[in-house]
């Protein structure tokens, strides 16, 4: 029987060729750079306002440098799979051209964009983390510090959610 | 995207090119499981209240259905568009169907702000191309459909 549209696709949830893996973490460290870039931006928003309110000063300060750790950590994995990382150049003139579109009016917009960060890495990494326990695939990589490494990074992604809840409890 | 999405969504791209209900047969051809995989998919959607099946005709989408299944287009538009225009990925199509089970709609829409996507998304949703209208087709996928056309 001839395929509708010609295409089929493969329902589950593996992860199964260093392809597919360096394309993953590609995505991964997109994820950080959106973060990194919005959280700067936002952290020059506030620098000229004339009520600047330090524990998010703090907080965006501390983000902008997570950001850029996991996405080093992230490509030492790519590295190790012989693919090409993604510039952060690139993806901060991507986030500066759609920003207006996008941008927080305020404090409280502010803490809910970096929650939608937060919020999203973790799930990113516990659905990778998720699909390549899943998977017997072996890859260039040893799994067992795969893992390791996107747990690690997982867990602080967990610890931002949790300071960025307690930070919006605390201003309502 | 879990996997009722993909069923609902492939479902909604079979009715839209038939413009009658997806038959199970397509349907399993289209997702690549077996026919009575896609039954007892059919089945769980039912209960759900996302899609209806008519035996010997096949299955409709239920209106909410119908919602989830354009909410699961737009998150695959993000995952093809995001790959060939932001990581210049030229096999787009296949690279999308492969990753589309690992990325979730809440990651989809961080990477759909960093994208310019069109405002009539998800009808620029092409079944036959399996591609946003509005990208581009590399020659190989021209090729391959010549193929399938043969």
């Amino acid at each position: 029987m001839p395929k509708p549209g010609g295409t089929t696709v493969s329902v589950g949830h593996q992860v199964d060729s260093d392809h597919q893996l360096a394309r993953l973490l590609q995505i991964g460290v997109v994820l950080e750079e959106v973060v990194e870039a919005r959280s700067y931006h936002h952290y020059q928003s506030i620098d000229g306002e004339p009520q600047l309110d330090p524990e998010i000063e703090s907080l965006l300060e501390h983000v902008v440098e997570e950001s850029a750790d996991h996405r080093e950590r992230l490509e030492d994995l790519i590295d190790q799979l012989n693919a090409d990382s993604v510039p952060f150049e690139q993806i901060e003139a991507l986030v500066e051209a759609q920003y207006g579109a996008t941008e927080p009016d305020d404090f409280d917009d502010i803490l809910y964009d970096q929650l939608c960060n937060e919020e999203t890495a973790y799930k990113f990494y516990d659905d990778l983390v998720g699909a390549l326990r899943a998977s017997e695939a072996s890859f260039s990589i040893h799994r067992d510090r795969l893992i390791d490494v996107l747990v690690g990074i997982r867990e602080e992604e967990a610890q931002g959610v949790k300071e960025v809840t307690t930070l919006m409890n605390t201003r309502q | 995207m879990n996997t009722a999405d993909q069923y609902v969504k492939a479902i909604y791209l079979l009715q839209r090119m038939e413009d009658a209900p997806a038959s199970t047969g397509a349907l399993a051809d289209r997702l690549d499981v077996s026919p009575a995989s896609a039954n007892e998919m059919i089945g769980k959607l039912e209960s759900r209240g996302l899609a209806e099946h008519e035996k010997y005709k096949g299955v409709t989408l239920t209106d909410e259905g119908i919602v989830r299944a354009r909410d699961a287009l737009q998150t695959y538009c993000i995952i093809e568009r995001f790959l060939a225009n932001v990581l210049s990925v030229d096999e787009f199509r296949s690279e999308a169907r492969e990753l589309e089970p690992v990325i979730d709609d809440l990651v989809a829409e961080r990477l759909d702000t960093i994208i310019d996507r069109n405002a009539d998304c998800p009808d620029c949703f092409d079944p036959e191309t399996d591609a946003c209208c509005h990208l581009e087709i590399v020659a190989e996928h021209a090729e391959a459909g010549e193929q399938r056309a043969d």
